[in-house]
């Protein structure tokens, strides 16, 4: 026995690891799929219902408009966070990683807001935005430009691009940093030898910078797809849980919780756990898609010089 | 003579091209950076303002810096305890996450067993997928320990969150280390636990920065476990306490201000004084993931 514990050493030092890592994410996130192929009488399981929780979110007359609707706004989340990240992100990194004065101090300086939480962004942005008195709306009256003031996150219109550019304010810095991590990581010989050849700075980033730099992108890109797939915080705290106004927010995870958890704001009946889970397992299912796409894309694109 | 202007022109153009072109980049720079400070520096300003202050002199200085906004928020608003929750959780699922991810990643960078690769890429696959999917019968798994509305509820999800990325990590770290001092470790009669505490920590001490700040951030700023596991006034932390407040004090905006300044201060301090090591644990944790 103490021989073979001798020689089985590493189940004692994996023990306590898988333990925590198996009951407290891998058992909860296998049981989210399990839990959606089964009818839900609160918090007591019924019997197995194939589908039906899937057709509900997708078809039902109660869900379908919601779930595709926060699917819609999760999409634009993400396309305009990404759009404004591969262009001015990319292009400040480039600025930044460059040898000039000052260069980590607006570095530093871009980064602030992503130390700061969800909930302070989110009230901050708030106050700021008010129509009425908020510091925003104040300045612009202040120089004369009381015609640019508008609800912002009160009408539908702009709701949701504006929660979307808050939520963007906050996050840049992260971006920009792993972004600037690839520049710095490509050998200096690289430039050199196109300077050699004659190259000019443009051609320079589109044939030399720009491919080497393609996994970094695809790797931020990965994680800006997950998390805003995963958005929940910034529209819970500025728009309520059900994406005020009248839905115009409303997004997968907001959907989720208030069919898991009730509408804080109507306080509806809670717990439609199968149904809740349904939709949990389809933002796996778009999360895990996406992903599995985005890193095949990476080696694909992976270039060796 | 003619064959020197000829020259210096240019060189002269190119050059003024040059300023032109470093000038409107410094300018778009600062133009930005006043995009991500104003709302901060406002921020700080407007906590030291009264109601009335706010509203008729919104830009300028407070009248006075007098901290009594804050003394009232730490006591009457209950940040005391919001801050000491916060820094409990945060520490204790730090303190188990470092221990038993160290542990695992040990066992995986230096042991040859069947399965080995097979359990580094169960870890691996946590990486791409939010526990926050399986928060359903996570929140019936707390509810059936009892653990609902206690501080046992997030750390022990925020730790097993964390494994994925620590272990990652901190496996790559390990397999960098030559087999070497181990070795010479077990001849001088060291056991493995003994290799590992004694050579390996020291060794691994900046992956275990990196491991730390990765997740410090995310777990200190967390609003939604709190929001779904706890209940009590007593064992809530800070964004969660932070928003009941904003409820409560939606008219007493110098009280919401202090709040806000309270609560994102320890990180931004942290950030400023440390922003090097927070900088570089952040994207090689990103660029390794």
């Amino acid at each position: 026995m103490n021989k073979w514990l001798k020689n089985h050493i590493y189940l004692l030092f994996l023990l306590p690891g898988l333990l925590l890592y198996g009951a407290f994410m891998v058992y909860p996130l296998l049981s989210a799929l399990v839990y959606s192929l089964f009818s839900w009488d609160g918090l007591v399981r019924g019997g197995f219902s194939g589908l039906a929780n899937f057709k509900t979110v997708l078809t039902g007359v109660a869900y379908k408009e919601r779930f595709w609707g926060a699917f819609l706004h999760n999409c634009l989340f993400f396309i305009i966070t990404f759009g404004l990240q591969t262009t001015i992100g990319l292009y400040l990194a480039v600025k930044l990683s460059r040898k000039r004065p000052g260069m980590e101090f607006f570095q530093t300086v871009y980064f602030t807001p992503y130390t700061l939480s969800m909930v302070v962004v989110g009230y901050l942005w708030l106050q700021l935005l008010n129509p009425t008195w908020g510091a925003l709306t104040q300045g612009l009256r202040m120089v004369g430009l009381s015609g640019w003031v508008h609800p912002w996150l009160g009408q539908k219109s702009t709701a949701l691009i504006t929660v979307i550019l808050v939520n963007f304010w906050r996050w840049i810095g992260f971006p920009i940093l792993v972004f600037k991590a690839g520049l710095m990581g490509i050998p200096v010989e690289m430039n050199e030898a196109a300077i050699v050849d004659g190259a000019n700075r443009a051609q320079i980033f589109r044939y030399v910078t720009l491919p080497l730099l393609i996994p970094t992108i695809t790797m931020v890109t990965i994680l800006t797809f997950i998390w805003d797939f995963n958005a929940f915080d910034l529209v819970f705290v500025m728009q309520g849980s059900s994406g005020n106004p009248h839905y115009a927010t409303d997004l997968l995870a907001t959907l989720f919780y208030r069919t898991a958890f009730g509408d804080s704001t109507t306080g509806g009946a809670a717990g439609e756990i199968g149904i809740a889970s349904a939709i949990a397992v389809l933002m796996f299912i778009i999360i895990g898609v996406a992903s599995y796409f985005g890193i095949k894309q990476m080696q694909k694109k992976e270039v060796v010089y | 003579m003619i064959d020197q202007t000829l020259l210096a022109k240019p060189d002269e153009g190119q050059r003024r091209r040059k300023n032109a072109s470093a000038f409107f980049l410094y300018a778009f720079l600062i133009f930005l950076a006043l995009i991500f400070i104003c709302p901060l520096i406002l921020l700080i300003l407007t906590a030291f303002k009264s109601t009335r202050e706010i509203f008729m002199n919104p830009f300028g200085l407070p009248a006075s810096w007098s901290f009594k906004t804050f003394v009232r928020v730490w006591q009457k608003a209950h940040f005391n305890i919001y801050f000491f929750n916060s820094i409990l959780v945060t520490l204790i699922s730090l303190a188990l996450l470092l221990f038993t991810s160290t542990l695992s990643a040990y066992a995986l960078a230096r042991f040859k067993f069947r399965l080995n690769n097979f359990l580094f890429m169960l870890f691996l696959a946590g990486i791409m997928i939010p526990i926050r999917l399986g928060i359903l019968p996570l929140f019936i798994l707390m509810n059936e320990l009892g653990l609902l509305d206690s501080r046992w509820s997030l750390i022990l999800t925020y730790a097993a969150s964390g494994m994925p990325m620590s272990v990652f990590i901190l496996t790559g770290f390990l397999k960098t280390i030559p087999l070497e001092l181990s070795e010479a470790a077990k001849v001088d009669g060291c056991s493995e636990f003994g290799i590992l505490y004694r050579i390996m920590l020291p060794l691994i001490r900046p992956a275990l920065a990196t491991v730390t700040i990765v997740n410090f951030v995310p777990w200190w700023n967390d609003f939604f476990f709190p929001l779904l596991f706890i209940k009590s006034e007593k064992l809530k932390t800070i964004p969660l306490g932070m928003s009941i407040f904003f409820g409560q004090y939606t008219t007493d905006w110098g009280m919401l201000f202090a709040g806000m300044v309270m609560a994102s201060l320890p990180l931004l301090l942290l950030y400023i004084f440390m922003s090097k090591q927070f900088i570089s644990g952040l994207t090689s944790g990103a660029v390794k993931g």
